[in-house]
């Protein structure tokens, strides 16, 4: 059995200057480079795929074998994209790891280039965390000073540079094709596939592009074995993951867990739902993944685990919303940041979230009818799956999942005649008498 | 806001340096819009014209992108721009009222710049904003893309007129606020020397951590798993 929490990544964050790389390298940090520098990169990408890591940026595909896709026989420069241009409602683990222990990110992405043949890569930051992108450029400056990144690093004959890239402002930048284009310096439309980045991505190169924690699980897998990995979580969702708690709970916050840990658990440690309140919703992986509501405590919080409760693990988002919150507000609330942040690109998405946002508006005012559910469920069907990306089939999930699991809400803003709540009671200083 | 003094050689410059960063030259676009702004305050038609002719493309394909991306802005912003979280949960933990009560007090809408009143000696704009990757320290503000965490609608109200007044204002989790053209060239890639300011983490950051640490909760000991292990798994 493992311990209930299993700090990895963020065992380091309570140290002074955690961020330094004196302060990581105390602590064992760059020892796995020589490990893999002494491993040919193809047994690199085999020990990643024996791991049974999948992606921590929310699809969850297998890590090492997207690595391994890359064809090696193709004569253009080979690029690694490090995904870090976390922006889904309610994600924010990245942005901490980033802050509080970069230098792991930046081991990780040199053994992960070096299996990949990668000569040159990029950490792809969104540009509103501006604290984030200094404590990254910092690590990859004291990286190259100790010989980490460069020419020759340590003696091997292997050579990588790295660029740190700022985003402006686009959270279709989250998804990797639309992420290639920024990166390219076009607007942030996705890109038809096949083929796929693995084939053409980055310059129609060979390009793996991995979230920031995926690549920064990479350097304790090499140095410590896929089976220790695999010693934590659960048969088919392997390893520890970063479970961010937010919301209506008493201690919000990072919790690194197996994959595989409940809700019911992770609020035990967070001190439960904020006194005197219940649990309504709650989001497992960002607001693109259905809602879940008290019924999903005990939801093993892995890939299957959610899939199989209707929803999916995304980015681990626990976004915790009690009885004071109306969802249909909620909703209303992110279907608009859909359509703020739809690319334009295709019909569904641009017009689909649009409309999507008109009809919730007026429910919410309680205006329109019983009718407007049906035809919000038929919107979200013409959308699903017709998009051109995922940000299309995402903006669909919090309508619908609300629908099902609260239609009567819906239908007493019809008889209350607008939103039955106040929202004054669902502030973080309702109760203390402060007025708002 | 003062009139836009042309592009100097140093910022052409650096323009320069920042596309030759990338294998393509058309790389650094987004970028080098970053140091336009930091150099003349917003994303001025000559700005756009620079960019294009140094990566050999159109005007038009400049201002596509320039278009694009919401932190370009093509009216100026105050020294201080104020980003408040109205994303769902930001919102319902009481971003609304937050942004509602600095929309009042400054008497602006959303991406304004509020009046520079007698005595003040700093400008601070105004906008409502996405996710910002700090739900944990709900709800939140950005000021030229710095963390404030854990706000309320008074706290914001003092924090602005701390701005105005030409206070030194700190981060919650990282350095003394800089202007908004200072935090442009940092986006730019032109480090300005404060990464050590701040702490490694907030206290939501350090949550699990803590509990972690009062348990003796800890990842396996990798001694006591096997360092290779046989291949069985097709993952």
């Amino acid at each position: 059995m493992t311990d209930v929490l299993t700090p990895v990544l963020t065992d380091i964050w309570d140290a002074e200057q955690a961020w330094k790389l004196a302060t990581y390298a105390e602590r064992g940090g760059y020892a796995a480079l020589d490990a893999a520098f002494a491993m040919s990169p193809d047994d690199i990408i085999t020990a990643v795929k024996d791991s049974g890591l999948r992606g921590r940026g929310g699809a969850g595909f297998p890590t090492g074998m997207k690595w391994s896709f890359i064809p090696q026989d193709n004569p253009k420069p080979k690029y690694l994209v490090v995904n870090a241009d976390e922006s889904e409602p309610g994600t924010c683990k990245d942005i901490p790891l980033m802050m509080g222990n970069p230098h792991v990110l930046v081991e990780g992405v040199i053994i992960s280039s070096y299996a990949i043949r990668a000569n040159k890569a990029f950490i792809y930051i969104r540009g509103e965390v501006v604290h984030v992108i200094r404590r990254v450029q910092a690590a990859v400056e004291e990286a190259y000073a100790a010989g980490h990144l460069g020419k020759d690093i340590h003696g091997s004959g292997y050579d990588l540079d790295v660029v740190v890239h700022a985003g402006a402002g686009a959270y279709i930048c989250g998804e990797e094709t639309a992420l290639l284009e920024g990166l390219e310096g076009r607007r942030g439309q996705p890109r038809l596939r096949p083929p796929f980045p693995a084939v053409a991505g980055l310059y129609a190169s060979p390009t793996v592009i991995n979230n920031v924690e995926s690549i920064a699980s990479v350097p304790a897998i090499v140095k410590n074995g896929a089976a220790w990995f695999g010693a934590m979580g659960t048969e088919k969702s392997k390893g520890h993951g970063i479970f961010s708690l937010s919301g209506h709970v008493r201690k919000p916050g990072q919790y690194e867990a197996p994959l595989g840990i409940t809700l019911r658990e992770l609020l035990d440690l967070a001190g439960g739902v904020r006194e005197g309140h219940q649990l309504k919703f709650w989001t497992p992986g960002g607001s693109s993944t259905p809602l879940f509501t008290d019924q999903h405590l005990d939801v093993p919080l892995d890939f299957e685990g959610v899939a199989g409760a209707g929803s999916m693990l995304g980015t681990r988002a626990l976004q915790i919303f009690d009885d004071t919150v109306c969802v249909v507000r909620a909703v209303l609330r992110w279907t608009e940041f859909y359509q703020h942040e739809s690319c334009g690109k295709c019909t569904p998405c641009r017009e689909g979230t649009w409309w999507l946002a008109q009809a919730l508006t007026r429910l919410e005012n309680g205006q329109g009818s019983e009718a407007d559910l049906d035809q919000l469920i038929d919107q979200c069907d013409n959308i699903l799956g017709r998009a051109f990306c995922a940000l299309g089939d995402g903006a669909t999930s919090p309508v619908t999942s609300s629908i099902q699991y609260f239609r009567e809400e819906y239908l007493a803003h019809l008889s209350h005649g607008g939103c039955p709540f106040d929202p004054a009671r669902s502030t973080a200083w309702a109760g203390t008498e402060v007025s708002a | 806001m003062s009139t836009t003094a042309p592009l100097d050689d140093k910022t052409i410059a650096e323009l320069r340096e920042i596309a030759a960063r990338y294998p393509e030259a058309r790389s650094g676009l987004l970028p080098m819009l970053h140091l336009v702004q930091s150099a003349q305050g917003r994303i001025t038609p000559e700005g756009i014209e620079t960019c294009a002719a140094i990566l050999e493309i159109s005007a038009a394909e400049v201002n596509g992108v320039a278009t694009f991306y919401t932190m370009y802005k093509r009216h100026g912003v105050g020294d201080y721009h104020v980003g408040v979280c109205t994303n769902t949960l930001c919102a319902v933990m009481g971003g609304d009222a937050i942004f509602q009560r600095l929309k009042d007090h400054l008497e602006i809408g959303n991406d304004e710049v509020a009046a520079q009143r007698q005595g003040d000696s700093h400008t601070v704009s105004l906008e409502h904003i996405e996710c910002n990757a700090a739900c944990d320290y709900a709800p939140v503000l950005m000021v030229n893309w710095e963390f404030m965490d854990n706000q309320t609608p008074e706290s914001a109200v003092q924090m602005v007129e701390a701005l105005r007044a030409g206070h030194e204002v700190s981060s919650t989790r990282g350095p003394k606020l800089c202007s908004w053209r200072e935090t442009e060239r940092v986006l730019a890639g032109f480090p300005d020397g404060r990464a050590d300011e701040g702490p490694a983490a907030g206290p939501a950051s350090l949550a699990g951590l803590e509990i972690a640490r009062e348990h003796g909760w800890s990842a396996p000991d990798p001694a006591a798993t096997p360092a290779v292990e046989a291949k069985e798994s097709d993952a």
